[in-house]
C-alpha cells in the first residue's frame, strides 16, 4: 500500500500477487506467495533475492508471460487497469505500450534473423500503426537516445553483429519504443562485463529520470541494487520479507535474511567489512514451504514463535519487515507494504 | 550475400569434378566387362578387340575418362551398349518423367509435413500432437515399396479405381493421365511428409522455448506476428532437409518406379545395372548427382538469405 497519498494512481499497483505452477503428475509449486507493492512514475523499486526466490516469476506474471499451467491470482493494475482481467487483444496493447521489459540475456531475447531496426520498428508499427519508414526513423532516434554510436548503420545490424553492451542498449531502445510508463528489468546487467554493467545502470537511471518511468528492477546483486533504486524489496521464498528505502534496507536491515544477504556479499568497503559470512542451508523447496516464517530453518535468531505466521511490522512509513524480532522494536503491526 | 553465393558456387565445381571421377571410377571397378555382355561367347578375339576400340575401352583409363568427360560436357553420353540408342535422348525422357513425379510428391509431402509439424508443435503434449506425430512416424517407418504394393492392391486390384502401373498413353486425355500419377505420388510423398513433419515439429518446439519468443510477446506482438518470427527462424534447417529429400526423390525412387513401372530415371538406372549398360549408368548417375549438388547449392544460398549468421 502506498503510504504517501499520491494525487494520481500509481504507475503500477500489485496486490497479493500469487503464482502457483500446477502440472499433472508433479507437486504444486508456490513460486510467488502474496507480493504487494505500488510504484509511482519516476521511481525505481529493486527486488533483491537469490535464484529461485520468485523474483523473475513475479516479473513474468506482471507481463503475462507465464506458461498456461501457471495460476496467477491477485491484482495487477497498470495505469489504473487490472491486466489480469484484460482479454488477450487488450493485453497485447498494454504489453510493449504501457509496460515493457528488458531481459537478462540480450542475445537470446532478440530474434537472431531480424535486424535491430526491424525489431524496433515492428513494435512501433504494431502499437501505433505508423508506416515502416516513420517507424525506422523513430528506431534510429531511439538508438541515438540510448547512446549507440552511428545509429543509422547499427539499425541494419543483426544481434550477433553487436557487442553485449550494445545489444543490451538496443534491447532498452526496443523497450522504450512506445514510451512505457512502467519498465520491468530482469537482471539486465548480470550477463555483462562489470565496466559495461555500470554504463547500462547509469543509462537506465538517466532514461528513467528523463522519461519519468517507473522501473521494477530485479537483481541478485546487492551492489547493483544500491546503485539504481529508490526503494528496495528483499524477496525470499516467494514473498517480500523486508521493504524500505535503500538506506533503510542497506544500513538498518531488520530482517535476519536481509542482514545475512548483506554480510555474505562482497561490496566496496570490503576491508572494513569484517568477515564474509554465508547463510547456512539453502532456500526451502517451493513445493513444500515450511509453515510460519519461511526463513526459520536457516535463521540464527529463530525462536519458537517463528513457527507461526510472522507479523508484518511497519517500522517507518513505506517500510515493512516480516519478522517477530522487528515486532519487539516496533510493536504496531500494519498492512503489508 | 553475393560474395557468399559466388564463393559457394565456386566450391561446387571441385565437388562436381569429384563426382565425375567417382562415377567413372565406380563403373570400371565394378566386376564384369560390358563387352563380354554384348558378345556371344564364341566371338573371336579380333572382333572383341574391334568392339573395344569402337567403344574406346582399349585406351588407358585416364584417356577414357577425359574423352568421356569432354563428351559429357556437351551432352553427348554416347550410345547405349544395350540397344545402341543415344543415351542423351533416353535420359531426357526418363528425367522428365521422374521430375513430374518428384515435383508433385515434394509439393504434397512438404506441404503436408510442414502443416503437420507446425500444428503438432503448437499443440505440444496434447492429443492432436500425439496423433500427428504418430502419422509422421508412420510415414518415415513404412517401407515405401510395401506401401506401394498395398495401395495397388486396394485401389487397383480390389477396386478398379486407379491404374496399377505405367504412365498411360500419350493419347489419353489429361485427367486420365493424371490418374496414373495418383498412387506413385502418394507413395513417394509419405517419407518426405514424415521426415519434414518431425523436423518441423522439433525445430518449432525448440524455437518456441527460446527467450526471444517471450520477448516478442512482451513487446505486444499478437500470435500471428510471433508465428511469422517462428517460421523465419525455423526455415533454414527445414530448407536444408527439403533439399536433401528432393534429391532423394529424384534419384532414390528406384523401388517405387519399379513397382509402378514408371519410366523414370530410377527405372532406367535399374535396367542399366542389370544390363551392365555402362554409358547409361554413368550418364544417369552424373545427371542425378549434378542435380543433387545444384539443389544443395540453392538451399545454401536460400538459407544464407534468411539467416545472416550463415553468411560467414
Amino acid at each position: 500500500m502506498p503510504l504517501d497519498a499520491a494525487p494520481q494512481p500509481p504507475a503500477i499497483l500489485v496486490e497479493n500477487l500469487c503464482v502457483r505452477f500446477e502440472r499433472r503428475g508433479q507437486p504444486e509449486i508456490s513460486a510467488v506467495n502474496g507480493v504487494s507493492f505500488s510504484l509511482d512514475r519516476g521511481k525505481v523499486l529493486t527486488i533483491l533475492g537469490e535464484s529461485g526466490s520468485g523474483k523473475s516469476v513475479s516479473l513474468k506474471a506482471l507481463m503475462g508471460l507465464l506458461p498456461p499451467f501457471a495460476r496467477v491470482s491477485g491484482r495487477i493494475e497498470i495505469a489504473g487497469r487490472d491486466i489480469l482481467k484484460l482479454p488477450a487483444s487488450k493485453l497485447a496493447q498494454v504489453r510493449g505500450g504501457e509496460i515493457s521489459m528488458i531481459f537478462q540475456e540480450p542475445m537470446s531475447a532478440l530474434d537472431p534473423v531480424y535486424t535491430i531496426g526491424q525489431q524496433i520498428a515492428e513494435t512501433i508499427v504494431q502499437h501505433e500503426g505508423t508506416d515502416q519508414s516513420t517507424a525506422m526513423a523513430r528506431a534510429r532516434q531511439l538508438l541515438e537516445r540510448v547512446a549507440i554510436p552511428s545509429a543509422a548503420r547499427r539499425l541494419k545490424n543483426y544481434p550477433h553483429e553487436m557487442s553485449g553492451g550494445m545489444r543490451q542498449r538496443a534491447m532498452i531502445a526496443l523497450a522504450l519504443a512506445c514510451n512505457p510508463s512502467v519498465l520491468l528489468a530482469d537482471e539486465p546487467t548480470t550477463a555483462l562485463d562489470v565496466t559495461v554493467q555500470i554504463q547500462i545502470l547509469m543509462l537506465l537511471r538517466e532514461l528513467q529520470q528523463d522519461l519519468g518511468m517507473a522501473i521494477v528492477f530485479v537483481t541478485h546483486d546487492v551492489g547493483v541494487a544500491a546503485e539504481i533504486s529508490d526503494r528496495m524489496a528483499v524477496m525470499y521464498a516467494g514473498r517480500f520479507v523486508e521493504t524500505g528505502t535503500v538506506r533503510e534496507v542497506m544500513h538498518e536491515a531488520r530482517h535476519p535474511y536481509t542482514a545475512g544477504l548483506l554480510s555474505s556479499t562482497v561490496h566496496g568497503g570490503l576491508r572494513n567489512q569484517g568477515e564474509l559470512r554465508t547463510i547456512p542451508g539453502s532456500p526451502p523447496s517451493l513445493a513444500a514451504l515450511p509453515p510460519g516464517c519461511h526463513f526459520m530453518p536457516r535463521c540464527r535468531e529463530a525462536v519458537s514463535r517463528c513457527a507461526s505466521e510472522p507479523p508484518v511490522v511497519v517500522p517507518n512509513p513505506g517500510a515493512m519487515v516480516r519478522c517477530v524480532h522487528a515486532e519487539a522494536q516496533h510493536p504496531a503491526g500494519g498492512a503489508p507494504a | 550475400m553475393l560474395i557468399f553465393a559466388g564463393r559457394r558456387l565456386l566450391q561446387a565445381i571441385p565437388i562436381l569434378f569429384g563426382v565425375t571421377l567417382v562415377i567413372f571410377g565406380l563403373v570400371h571397378i565394378a566386376p564384369g566387362n560390358p563387352i563380354d555382355m554384348l558378345m556371344p561367347p564364341e566371338a573371336s578375339p579380333e572382333i572383341i578387340a574391334q568392339m573395344k576400340a569402337a567403344y574406346g575401352f582399349d585406351k588407358p583409363l585416364h584417356i577414357q575418362y577425359l574423352r568421356w568427360l569432354g563428351r559429357a560436357m556437351t551432352g553427348d553420353f554416347g550410345l547405349s551398349v544395350f540397344n545402341s540408342a543415344a543415351v542423351f535422348g533416353q535420359l531426357v525422357t526418363a528425367l522428365g518423367n521422374t521430375l513430374v513425379l518428384a515435383l508433385l510428391a515434394a509439393l504434397l509431402g512438404f506441404s503436408l509435413g510442414i502443416g503437420l509439424g507446425l500444428v503438432a508443435a503448437l499443440h505440444h503434449g496434447r492429443w492432436l500432437d500425439k496423433l500427428l506425430s504418430a502419422i509422421a512416424t508412420a510415414g518415415v517407418s513404412l517401407p515405401h515399396y510395401w506401401t506401394a504394393i498395398v495401395l495397388v492392391l486396394f485401389f487397383a486390384v480390389f477396386r478398379d479405381w486407379l491404374p496399377a502401373q505405367g504412365m498411360g498413353d500419350d493419347a489419353l486425355p489429361l485427367y486420365q493421365r493424371l490418374e496414373y500419377l495418383v498412387l506413385p505420388v502418394i507413395t513417394l510423398s509419405l517419407i518426405p511428409m514424415g521426415v519434414i513433419g518431425r523436423m518441423v515439429r522439433a525445430t518449432v518446439l525448440d524455437i518456441l522455448n527460446q527467450d526471444f519468443i517471450g520477448a516478442l510477446t512482451a513487446k505486444g506482438l499478437t500470435r500471428g506476428p510471433v508465428l511469422r518470427h517462428v517460421v523465419k527462424n525455423a526455415a533454414p534447417p527445414v530448407l536444408a532437409l527439403m533439399g536433401l529429400q528432393f534429391g532423394y526423390l529424384l534419384g532414390g525412387s528406384i523401388l517405387i518406379e519399379t513397382v509402378y513401372n514408371w519410366p523414370g530415371t530410377g527405372n532406367l538406372l535399374n535396367l542399366a545395372i542389370f544390363r551392365r549398360d555402362i554409358p547409361v549408368l554413368q550418364a544417369t548417375i552424373l545427371v542425378l548427382a549434378t542435380f543433387f549438388v545444384l539443389l544443395n547449392l540453392l538451399v545454401d544460398i536460400a538459407q544464407a538469405a534468411i539467416d545472416p549468421r550463415i553468411r560467414r
